[in-house]
């Protein structure tokens, strides 16, 4: 897929509850194709500590909007800088970069979409996909306590949500995989969150024979498999994060789980 | 228009401007960027005679202006290059040439033969200053009689045009580029990257599972430079010049230091554009002073 260097407008940066931000950023020409599960590398300007590009997993797209969200976690000056920026300022991106979640096979329909924090923003422009093509998938969103729960309505419009949270304030109480949904059958899950997270949904998926992908999100530079910084340990050895994946089926992944 | 064309031995490229060493993959991953065939030379990864794995991640830390990395020369190994990626990348309308490295004196020279019989590589970078393996590589570098014996080896085994890359991690760069010069490079190039680390104070671990990995990016560009002014002025052979430059007057000041081209490196993380921009920058650089060609500017850097 042809990748883009862009200089995007904010058209609208939101502070969530908890850490958190929902960026939109927009185009006077018609945002590039994407697809769920890619991400972007955005540059970071005036913060003296943020040296390299951010990378950022593509939360959703509106085409009728032309507009691209970002579900932000502020955890370093970085993302604090990009929580600054208000509407009208330019962000420059590179997009899209990296593979994408494979769609269900013909006899996969029952799809469970994992989410552990940020790692819900994949999940939101996969399941929107998903339902485009007559699928309703089965979100499950963990997370710490009940303000680390983002998007929740965005979520609803394409499938039912599930929710776990370590304090009980919303939903079931503790991670993911302790939810009561996970004693119904999936033929498919797609995850990204945490890595101790997405191991241990890996461990149930392959326990139960279950099609498992995963979306890494290892430290990077350059974002095109140039440098070869983010590698992971595969079956095929080390393969980069950022144009390999960021999604791997958990069969190739030399995890210990 | 000033004239752009510059020398390295033998070897003409159509402006000074390279991409260093594992920075820029095989070219082709920055091709929906730019028109890489406008830049003067792509370096592409390190290659060696055998597959390396390289290290395990964590293999890089951001660090203030600059980053730390500790790849260790991942490659798929030169026969795979050579059946592989070669034919993909050689009829690129620019210099393709080939870092070199290797853990053995005999690596290095099985590796140089090799790409020596590739037609459309008309010169190799030898790596003797990779601080990323544990054998080899930067050992070669940090002697001037190892150095001058890898580069006499590979001297012998090779005709093209031989850049040796330089390690900074030495008390005297310029008596091992002396050493290598009367080993028979045709230039060299420098620097590699400092030995650095990065520590989690929280988690009381370092940040690169090597512990110690290669400093890269904007903060090393005053040492690069004191180096390349160093070494140009204690050899006769054509200088290249890297280390943190990040844009065009970056790139003006190495060659006023002495270079004769640049690598960009880092930088391309940043900006995937940076090298059009660096050699449209020179030419506007030229134009405004009226220089005709950036030969002109080469080593002009006025002391007194």
């Amino acid at each position: 897929m042809r990748k883009y260097l862009l200089d995007l407008t904010v058209s609208g940066n939101e502070k969530l509850s908890g850490n958190y931000i929902l960026m939109k950023l927009t185009s006077e020409e018609r945002l590039p194709d994407m697809l769920p599960g890619q991400f972007a590398e955005v540059r970071v300007d005036n913060s003296p500590s943020t040296f390299l590009r951010r990378p950022i997993s593509i939360h959703f797209v509106d085409r009728d909007a032309n507009e691209l969200w970002f579900l932000i976690q502020l955890v370093g000056d970085g993302t604090r800088k990009l929580a600054e920026l208000k509407k009208g300022d330019i962000v420059n991106v590179m997009v899209p970069l990296g593979n994408s979640f494979t769609m269900p096979s013909l006899e996969q329909q029952e799809l469970l979409l994992v989410g552990g924090g940020v790692g819900i923003a994949p999940m939101l422009m996969l399941g929107a996909a998903l339902r485009n093509l007559g699928y309703y998938p089965t979100f499950l969103i963990g997370a710490r306590t009940k303000k680390d729960l983002l998007q929740l309505d965005a979520f609803e419009n394409y499938g039912k949500v599930y929710m776990t949270t370590e304090d009980a304030s919303c939903g079931e109480k503790g991670f993911v995989t302790n939810h009561s949904i996970l004693t119904q059958k999936f033929d498919k899950i797609y995850t990204c969150g945490p890595t101790p997270m997405m191991k241990a949904v890996a461990a149930y998926a392959a326990k139960n024979n279950i099609d498992c992908e995963v979306s890494l999100e290892n430290k990077m530079a350059c974002g095109v498999g140039a440098c070869l910084c983010c590698v992971t340990d595969t079956t095929e050895g080390h393969k980069c994060v950022c144009s390999d994946g960021p999604v791997f089926n958990i069969k190739d992944l030399k995890w210990q789980i | 228009m000033a004239d752009l064309t510059t020398n390295i031995g033998n070897l003409v490229m159509k402006n000074p401007v390279m991409t260093a060493s594992g920075t820029f993959g095989y070219g082709e991953e920055f091709s929906d960027f730019i028109d890489i065939s406008r830049i003067g030379g792509i370096i592409v990864k390190g290659t060696t005679i055998k597959h390396r794995e390289g290290n395990p991640y964590p293999r890089m830390a951001e660090t203030p202006s600059g980053m730390l990395n500790a790849v260790g020369l991942q490659n798929k190994g030169v026969d795979y290059f050579i059946d592989h990626i070669y034919p993909r990348i050689k009829d690129t309308d620019t210099n393709i040439l080939v870092n070199v490295s290797g853990s053995t004196v005999e690596d290095y020279v099985a590796t140089a033969e090799k790409v020596g019989e590739l037609d459309k590589i008309p010169a190799i970078e030898l790596n003797i200053s990779c601080p990323n393996v544990k054998e080899g590589g930067m050992a070669f570098g940090t002697s001037c009689e190892s150095a001058a014996k890898v580069v006499s080896a590979v001297r012998k085994a090779y005709k093209k045009t031989l850049i040796v890359k330089l390690s900074p991690n030495v008390t005297n760069i310029a008596e091992i580029a002396m050493a290598v010069e009367g080993a028979g490079a045709d230039s060299v190039s420098l620097i590699n990257t400092i030995m650095g680390m990065a520590i989690d104070a929280e988690k009381r671990k370092p940040l690169l599972s090597t512990i110690t990995g290669g400093l890269s990016g904007a903060c090393v560009k005053p040492i690069a430079l004191r180096m390349v002014w160093q070494v140009s002025n204690a050899v006769k052979i054509p200088v290249v010049g890297l280390g943190g430059i990040m844009n065009a007057t970056d790139a003006i000041e190495f060659l006023l230091a002495g270079a004769s081209a640049v690598e960009i490196g880092t930088a391309n993380f940043i900006d995937p554009t940076v090298t059009i921009k660096v050699i449209d920058g020179i030419n506007a650089y030229l134009d405004k002073h009226g220089f005709k060609s950036v030969k002109d500017i080469i080593g002009q850097l006025e002391t007194k």
